[in-house]
């Protein structure tokens, strides 16, 4: 794979990459790839595709929630940067 | 635990006053003392408080008896990506290194109720991606069996922790066989059950239409058992279903049992003859053998590392170092994302978030993820109509016994290791590892496994069989 769509991937994914990390991944991306490919092919072989199984929707009543705030201590505590009862980040428009 | 005893055997040792909860704690503390600082099963020891449990435990096994809840005075090890309230849970990664759990996973809460004692928790791969636990961003851990050699992934603390006698038992996550292969290097018993069995709330998500919690044990009466205690429906995990929603699977005299012979060419040859030397075993118990034709299993490989990273890189999308975990600043907020993640994240959590979002990207979509779950719901029909005819699938659970640590150096060779053990992930059926035999490498025994696979909601019937097979 070429770098720069390492790069674009990387941009995408919101991760910065090293050189060394770009010239690791377009190397082995491409064996990867090459592999996991053999899915179009057993598509692309005519087979049919069912109609998918197991899967309904799950639906609850829309009651019995927790009292306001129980858990907000404990949640608000693990944020990196906090102000009062707010995650603080850093400004997004200018 | 001393001679490898078993929860049941822990049990009536407590019940009859030969053990105490405090004497097993302490026993389990002084092997990690012993052994843990170079194996490295376990990435944090919650010494005072379960000792403090262990003597409530006393008081209720005094007081109740054998009306005692099932695990009272058990010592039991977690998986570093299960949620035990005021716990760290890093999932051994950096960007969760300093991350306290602020609930109780499902299954913590349950075992929990059931009396077990949380000795403390245990490495992985980071974020379970792995099949060596060396990906842990604190240490790697060893085999206990031979310290050379991986303990397998990404549940190689889990499993070490229990081969190396601290515990009973221990709990792992398995989304491509992380329980299993662990299970199988480390001469285990490991359950992967019936997607949607076990509750996936507070386990820390990965794929989440593959993670799965299940034991690890040295009997498989001792992973029904933890099965039984931490299955059924669960409010806060619309996947866990309800009994009924799948027929039964019932037990039988003897069963039907079909291999695919066609996936057993190029593995070792001794790993074949241990296996052989299983089959034979299962026939002299009265099952019958036949061979089964599945070629979807071996595309099923490709499938899921197209499936897999998709939804890794949706699932890690959350580690943004705002809400929790690290924080890296950079110049604004984008770069704070993507500092954060840099270096919060190892390789090859980066290698499956990039792959993920290729396979997921406009282009691409229909060519790779699309495929890919078709191919998943072409196996689901495969498995269906071959369970029509026979009653489990029998396979070995790797290729291999465990490998040298840092013997496995690129990404594509490690993924083919999971050849047998993902395919139960993919369509959603329990399966069951089971020690089968040993192979000698360098002059030293090393375990290999079996694994058998059921219809879905067949764990019943997948501890009959291992039951059968292993004597109890």
């Amino acid at each position: 794979m070429k770098r720069e769509d390492i790069i674009a991937l990387a941009d995408l994914s919101r991760i910065e990459l090293s050189e060394e990390e770009i010239e690791r991944f377009s190397k082995e991306f491409d064996d990867i790839l090459a592999y996991v490919q053999t899915v179009k092919d057993i598509v692309e072989g005519g087979a049919a595709t069912p109609a998918l199984g197991a899967v309904a929707n799950v639906f609850r009543e829309d009651t019995h929630p927790h009292e306001a705030g129980v858990y907000s201590e404990a949640l608000l505590t693990a944020l990196p940067s906090r102000k009062g009862q707010f995650a603080e980040v850093k400004k997004i428009l200018g | 635990m001393k001679k490898n005893r078993t929860i049941s055997e822990l049990r009536t040792a407590l019940l009859s006053g030969e053990e105490t909860a405090v004497g097993l704690i302490e026993e389990s503390l002084a092997v990690i003392a012993a052994d843990d600082g170079d194996i490295h099963a376990y990435v944090d020891v919650f010494a005072d408080d379960v000792r403090k449990d262990a003597e409530k435990a006393d008081v209720i096994l005094k007081e109740k008896g054998d009306s005692a809840p099932l695990l009272t005075g058990i010592p039991l090890a977690m998986k570093g990506n299960i949620l035990i309230e005021g716990k760290r849970a890093t999932a051994s990664s950096k960007i969760l290194e300093k991350y306290i759990a602020p609930y109780n996973a499902t299954v913590t809460e349950r075992l929990q109720k059931a009396g077990a004692l949380f000795v403390g928790s245990t490495n992985m791969d980071e974020f379970a991606m792995g099949s060596t636990t060396e990906s842990s961003v604190f240490f790697a851990t060893k085999n206990p069996l031979d310290r050379t050699r991986v303990p397998g992934g990404s549940s190689g603390g889990s499993a070490a922790a229990v081969a190396m006698g601290s515990v009973p038992a221990a709990l792992g996550t398995d989304t491509g066989g992380s329980v299993r292969l662990p299970a199988s290097f480390c001469g285990l018993v490991g359950l992967k059950p019936t997607y949607g069995a076990v509750s996936r709330h507070g386990l820390i998500a990965m794929g989440s239409s593959f993670d799965q919690a299940g034991p690890l044990t040295h009997s498989v009466t001792d992973a029904e058992q933890i099965f039984s205690l931490i299955a059924g429906k669960d409010a806060y995990d619309a996947t866990a279903y309800e009994m009924g929603t799948y027929p039964d699977v019932v037990s039988k005299e003897a069963y039907r049992i079909g291999v695919p012979y066609e996936l057993l060419e190029g593995i070792e040859p001794d790993v074949r003859a241990a296996f052989d030397a299983s089959v034979e075993v299962l026939k002299g118990q009265g099952h019958t053998i036949v061979d089964v034709s599945l070629p979807l299993m071996k595309s099923g490989l490709a499938a899921y590392y197209v499936v897999i990273p998709a939804e890794i890189s949706s699932n890690l999308g959350r580690y943004d170092g705002v809400r929790f975990g690290l924080h890296i600043d950079g110049a604004n907020l984008l770069e704070d994302y993507r500092k954060t993640r840099a270096q919060g994240f190892g390789s090859e959590v980066k290698r499956r978030i990039l792959l993920g979002t290729y396979v997921l990207s406009s282009g691409y979509y229909d060519a790779y993820y699309g495929a890919a779950q078709k191919v998943r719901d072409l196996m689901r029909e495969e498995f269906r109509t071959a369970f029509a005819d026979i009653d489990c699938i029998l396979t070995p659970t790797a290729p291999t016994p465990a490998f040298k640590i840092g013997e496995k150096g690129d990404p594509l060779s490690m993924y083919l290791g999971d050849i047998f053990t993902v395919s139960a992930n993919l369509i959603g059926v329990p399966a069951l590892a089971l020690p089968g035999g040993t192979v000698v490498r360098d002059g030293v025994h090393l375990p290999v496994g079996i694994q058998f696979m059921a219809p879905h909601n067949g764990e019943n019937r997948l501890f009959d069989i291992g039951k059968r097979y292993r004597g109890e």
